[in-house]
């Protein structure tokens, strides 16, 4: 009897819930107020197929794990007022939406998509137009931001926020994305052990990638190209950058990657092309810089005399205006086996590697980071005497910034 | 006036310092233009051959061709002809004949290969120079009498507008580097021709950025309208006052 019993109950306790257990798929129109009230009405597990049309709808809320799926790309319009989605549940996922004209305001961070306090949520192949803030993630771990595409009109920076935004985050996947036209592309703020890959940020009205007291985190085989003012990171160790190229990050107060307070990172394989300043290092230690170009450049390298322990090895140096400035006479960083192409040493054992050290830094580059105003007289004629004589009897430029064994040829990257 | 202008520039363009003169611009501008793969980095070659060659190449050979065509200028001057008319009028057949080697030299091979504002400018003060410097060849002439002292002055002028002068212009820049000096720097430079061509032309190209702040304070000023009509006058005073001085010292010199 006592087993039957228990058999009843337990096909009962199967059976009941059984409505809410298998998850549903649904379809949403565009009428008023349907995405929202599809969510409402979901459950736990549903997919809702937003079908393609315009949307004009505000923060969505979405407090249950669900997933939304846009078919040929529907259009969610938050008519210059309002945010677009918040997302507050985990494993929460949004797919092939178009979300834009989010309003802009000072009080609150409006995005696009917000995410706060979640875990596993994806967001995945959006088209984000013309919102202040395009993904922003706050206090989230095992996220991931695919595909998307995030643009701007704004020209003003003051009123422009970031396209992919993370404060306070873990474990991030940042993929595949095309930032353009925001303030920063990809901005991170105590993001720690995060991935940041194959990205396009270019034309961004400051950084294409912003990136402060974030650890442990890599970024790899993305392009930066024509920001405002080229990639910033700042106050962070264990950072990892590889295979990543910038680009044409041209101007006043450009640079092609800005590094203040890093310690313990590496940057390996990155291209430098034709930014004012390749890498500016501040305060920096133990950064390691191998197997990158530096082609036409204003200045290669700006090491400030507060950098320290820092390897730089086999990189090519091709065509740059400066190889290397800095603004002291002490050097506690170390230059080897790297390619300079205004090296006019000799080898006289063919080992491929120079018999006469060179001094990467020119004493016309030492002139002018002491005194900014003779840069005017860039190109003149005098300035090529001062370096051809300083070669032969150097006196001003640090003695020991040089390069000991620089290669005959360039290197194979 | 004409004819000797004429007799001149026909002259000086059978002669062979003049031709070999545009021959080797030519060269060197058709090398480094289609030698290298950036466009910028051949008109910064080719800026940096125009401040150094065209100054001392024309003052040189203005002050040697205005000394060994005394007797032509003495048997003309026993014509019924103005000194003034005389002077000028050999003035322009030299100065002509050098802008025409200067444009056939680099103005056409720059324009073929990469034309642009920034090439316009490197053309027009290119050739400036090339008037500024034989005004300056024609004062010489003027005031000298011996034909070495007066190659000796064209020598020592051409260096101290190529050379000396920035350093002297450096060492003003060290010693008051605690001041803000870009405005009286503005108006120091604007006392070097070879110095405002070489900064009209880099602020045309986009290693203007490289200039800082100072770069930033001059592309605002020399970049306006304002700007270029002050560049243009003190361009045309370094041509007009040499030229003036020289007539009016030309007039009583016993020849």
């Amino acid at each position: 009897m006592n087993s039957i019993l228990a058999f009843t109950f337990l096909t009962l306790y199967l059976c009941l819930p059984g409505k809410v257990c298998y998850a549903s798929n649904l379809k949403v129109y565009a009428t008023a107020n349907s995405i929202r009230n599809a969510i409402a009405a979901a459950h736990k597990g549903d997919t809702l197929f937003i079908q393609s049309g315009v949307y004009k709808e505000h923060d969505i809320v979405v407090t249950t794990k669900i997933t939304i799926i846009g078919i040929g790309y529907p259009v969610i319009d938050a008519e210059n007022k309002y945010q677009g989605f918040i997302i507050s549940a985990d494993s929460v996922t949004i797919q092939g939406l178009q979300i834009q004209n989010t309003g802009r305001a000072s009080t609150t961070d409006i995005a696009g998509i917000k995410i706060i306090n979640a875990r596993f949520v994806t967001i995945r192949n959006n088209k984000l137009t013309d919102n202040t803030y395009g993904v922003y993630l706050q206090n989230v771990s095992y996220c991931y931001v695919f595909n998307n595409i995030i643009q701007s009109r704004s020209t003003s920076e003051i009123n422009n926020g970031n396209g992919v935004h993370a404060w306070k985050s873990d474990h991030l996947l940042v993929k595949g994305n095309t930032c353009t036209g925001q303030r920063d592309g990809i901005y991170f703020e105590f993001v720690t052990d995060s991935h940041i890959e194959d990205n396009n940020s270019y034309s961004n009205l400051r950084y294409g990638l912003h990136f402060m007291f974030s650890h442990d985190d890599t970024y790899t085989h993305n392009i930066f190209k024509d920001n405002g003012a080229g990639v910033a990171v700042m106050y962070s160790h264990g950072v990892i950058m590889k295979d990543n190229e910038f680009i044409h990050n041209w101007g006043d107060a450009s640079y092609g990657l800005l590094l203040k307070e890093i310690t313990d990172s590496k940057i390996e394989h990155n291209h430098f092309l034709k930014n004012t300043v390749g890498i500016h290092m501040e305060g920096t230690t133990r950064v390691d810089v191998k197997h990158c170009l530096f082609e036409d450049n204003g200045w290669a390298l700006r090491v400030q005399a507060s950098c320290s322990g820092s390897n730089f090895m086999e990189n090519n140096f091709i065509g740059n205006s400066f190889d290397v400035a800095t603004n002291g006479t002490l050097m506690l960083n170390f230059f080897n086996h790297n390619y300079w192409d205004k090296y006019d040493g000799y080898d006289l054992d063919k080992n491929n590697i120079g018999d006469v050290p060179y001094y990467p830094v020119s004493v016309y580059s030492v002139v002018t980071e002491k005194i900014p105003d003779a840069m005017i007289l860039y190109h003149s004629f005098l300035t090529d005497i001062m370096d051809k004589v300083e070669k032969v009897l150097p006196t001003m430029i640090p003695d020991k910034l040089k390069d000991d064994n620089p290669m005959m040829k360039k290197l194979k990257l | 006036m004409r004819t000797i202008i004429k007799y001149v520039l026909l002259d000086l363009l059978k002669n062979k310092t003049i031709i070999v003169y545009t021959i080797i611009l030519a060269a060197l501008s058709v090398s480094v233009l289609s030698m290298g793969s950036n466009a910028t980095k051949g008109l910064l070659s080719l800026l940096n051959i125009t401040l150094l060659f065209v100054p001392i190449i024309s003052i040189l050979f203005s002050t040697i061709y205005f000394f060994n065509s005394i007797e032509f200028t003495e048997l003309l001057l026993a014509q019924p002809i103005k000194r003034k008319t005389m002077l000028l009028a050999s003035y322009t057949g030299v100065a002509f004949a050098l802008g025409i080697a200067y444009i056939i030299g680099i103005g056409v091979p720059v324009c073929i290969f990469s034309y642009g504002p920034a090439a316009l400018t490197l053309i027009i003060s290119g050739l400036f120079l090339s008037l500024i410097f034989s005004a300056l060849a024609l004062l010489i002439f003027v005031l000298f009498k011996d034909k070495t002292k007066g190659i000796g002055a064209a020598i020592i002028i051409a260096l101290f507008f190529t050379l000396l002068f920035d350093g002297l212009l450096l060492s003003f820049i060290y010693s008051f580097s605690d001041y803000p000096i870009e405005k009286p720097l503005l108006g120091m430079i604007s006392l070097n021709p070879v110095d405002l061509g070489r900064i009209l032309v880099l602020l045309q190209l986009d290693v203007a950025v490289m200039m800082g702040y100072s770069g930033a304070l001059f592309k605002k000023f020399l970049g306006s309208a304002t700007g270029s009509i002050y560049v243009f006058a003190c361009m045309m005073f370094w041509i007009v006052i040499p030229l003036f001085l020289s007539v009016r010292k030309f007039r009583k010199k016993d020849l």
